[in-house]
């Protein structure tokens, strides 16, 4: 009886602490999306309180919606991450496999290699990468981004991919081998159903600071058509002046493709979990 | 239809030479085991065959046909593997036509061939299921069926039982050496526990360090070893090994005397001994034995027999039912030998 009563006080104190976490993590979402429904007014006044019908006030999202092409905004963004990501995964599980599966010479060492980009950060060549996209044409094009994000990707998904790659059974590949599967059938029949919590993961890691940027999207792709929905909230916030119900707005509006994405991977990631095993 | 020829089959991996020049020849219908300790190399053997590894050096026939540069689809041949190897996307017969699938057969064809494997297997009532809602001896029979299906010149089986509990491993002995009569195919099997091997073997292969200790059928094996490798190997309990002097026999240095052919007395007879420990299998006793003439000594008598630790015992060995062996291990050929006398 005192082992369930002990157990039972740690199962409420891991709740509470989640509850906490989970508290202090939404708490920045719900300021954001509680206030970009107030007035400004109301906003400097009580920013903690909840809009009620006096305060209530949609003038930050017919802000957003006047000024400047929004939605293209948005479907620059989802297009810029959507492809991105698609990429990673894509060049990343195929390095991955081939890293894991074949033995070649210099196979460590191609693997430290592409690795590598997990330490030293992508902005450091900003300049050549301005450089780069200058001299072929791409700045001012949505390709500049994603040429970029995909290799900013794709160094953590080589090296998450291929650890679970190695986890795959031997036997399974030799058996498609053997029943005449290609390589290429055999790494997409075989392999990427069975590492597809590993791709979610991947694709929750990478799409997160592709969404958010503002450095890449500001140097390369400034342009009106071209605008990411972060840079294109910029906008809003002026050296004097601060449209504060509309930057609001903007991001709660940019909350939501992210939160959809996220609900397309977790469930992959726990379809992925409960599929028929190889045992 | 179905024989195979390897010659000096050499594998290295980096440095490490797994196969050290492999000579055997099998004939059409043989089903032949491949039996040696862990990392003797009899799996990567089989995997030459089937073409998963390449040979470092020397050739692969199958049917007279050099398959060294042949992909593993198209060398005729099937394999069962240890963990089965199911594709756990595709259902039980999607799993067993995929080979045939990819060899652009016709579908009512697949259907028919796979129908045909999973009446002799009766896996028909699961044809529809995926391996997750399968049990493991299920599973295996999916595997066999899958092989079955290919009708390959060449069975490969990489220790298709090592996953099984006792009971499923016996009815799946059981099948296989049934399959093997039904369909007359060429099969070779890797195991590492003898009992598969003597039970279903025409002949064995005994692997030790990459290279064939002895080839021969089961009871060669077990009457006739070639070397104190195989007489370790074969037979269990394992073989009593004795000093050539201590027992009486100059011309031999190792004398070997399987635990089956020492008789024990309380009375008399050759070594003075005292009981260590006794195992009752019920069908067999098991007696360890430490004598002061030969050293430790185990003895298997059939039946049940009430003998204590410390009772003081005396062990004959039967006549005629001894090995000799040289310095090198080898075996000294001798009148007697394979010429085994009943029990007394």
């Amino acid at each position: 009886m005192s082992k369930a009563r002990s157990s039972l006080a740690r199962t409420g104190a891991v709740h509470v602490a989640l509850i906490a976490y989970t508290l202090v993590a939404l708490f920045p979402v719900f300021l954001t999306i509680a206030n970009s429904f107030k007035s400004r007014n109301a906003i400097f006044r009580e920013p903690l309180a909840v809009p009620t019908p006096e305060t209530f006030s949609l003038i930050g999202y017919e802000t957003v919606l006047k000024q400047g092409d929004f939605i293209g905004y948005f479907q620059n963004s989802v297009v810029v991450t959507v492809v991105s990501i698609a990429l990673v995964l894509l060049f990343g599980a195929m390095a991955a496999f081939a890293l894991s599966e074949y033995r070649f010479r210099g196979n460590t060492l191609m693997g430290l290699y592409l690795a590598l980009g997990i330490m030293i950060p992508i902005r450091l060549g900003t300049v050549a990468i301005l450089q780069g996209m200058v001299a072929t044409n791409l700045v001012n094009t949505l390709t500049a981004l994603i040429l970029v994000y995909t290799a900013q990707g794709l160094p953590l998904a080589v090296f998450i991919l291929s650890e679970f790659m190695r986890t795959v059974s031997d036997d399974l590949k030799n058996a498609g081998r053997i029943d005449g599967l290609s390589e290429y059938a055999i790494f997409f029949q075989l392999v990427l159903p069975l590492i597809r919590p590993a791709m979610a993961t991947v694709a929750v890691f990478t799409m997160i600071p592709i969404w958010n940027d503002l450095w890449f999207p500001l140097i390369l792709a400034p342009a009106e058509s071209t605008k990411t929905i972060t840079l294109g909230s910029q906008i809003f916030i002026g050296q004097f002046v601060t449209n504060w119900n509309a930057v609001l707005s903007a991001l709660s509006l940019a909350i939501f493709p992210v939160l959809v994405l996220y609900v397309i991977f977790s469930r992959q990631l726990i379809r992925g979990i409960t599929a028929g095993a190889v045992k | 239809m179905g024989s195979l020829q390897l010659k000096s089959i050499r594998k290295a991996f980096g440095g490490h030479e797994v196969l050290k020049g492999i000579d055997l020849e099998v004939k059409d219908g043989e089903f032949v085991i491949f039996v040696g300790p862990s990392g003797c190399g009899k799996s990567t053997l089989l995997r030459t065959i089937a073409g998963l590894e390449d040979a470092s050096s020397g050739s692969v026939r199958i049917d007279g046909d050099e398959v060294g540069h042949v992909a593993p689809a198209k060398r005729g041949i099937a394999m069962v593997f240890q963990s089965y190897a199911l594709y756990p996307h595709l259902t039980v017969k999607d799993n067993m036509g995929l080979g045939l699938k990819q060899a652009g057969v016709p579908r009512a064809e697949i259907d028919d061939k796979v129908a045909k494997a999973a009446g002799m297997l009766s896996l028909e009532p699961y044809l529809a299921r995926r391996p997750a809602e399968l049990s493991g001896g299920q599973r295996q029979r999916v595997a066999i069926g899958r092989a079955i299906v290919r009708e390959p010149k060449l069975f490969l089986f990489d220790e298709p039982l090592s996953n099984l509990d006792a009971a499923l491993r016996v009815n799946t002995r059981l099948e296989i050496a049934r399959l093997h009569r039904s369909l007359k195919a060429t099969m070779i099997y890797v195991t590492h526990d003898q009992v598969e091997a003597m039970t279903l073997a025409d002949k064995i292969v005994v692997l030790s360090a990459g290279r064939i200790e002895q080839v021969g059928s089961p009871m060669e094996l077990y009457n006739r070893p070639a070397n104190l490798f195989v007489a370790g190997f074969i037979g269990s309990p394992q073989m009593n090994f004795i000093e050539g002097e201590r027992f009486g026999d100059a011309s031999a240095k190792t004398v070997g005397i399987r635990p089956e052919h020492i008789g024990l007395s309380r009375e008399r007879g050759d070594w003075t001994g005292k009981v260590v420990h006794v195992e009752h299998l019920g069908a067999d006793t098991i007696v360890y034995l430490e004598t002061e003439k030969v050293g430790p000594l185990t003895v298997r008598l059939f039946g049940e027999h009430r003998y204590e630790p410390d009772e003081i015992v005396y062990a004959t060995p039967v006549i005629g039912a001894t090995h000799r062996f040289d310095a090198e291990g080898r075996a000294i050929a001798s009148a007697e030998q394979g010429r085994i006398l009943p029990d007394a």
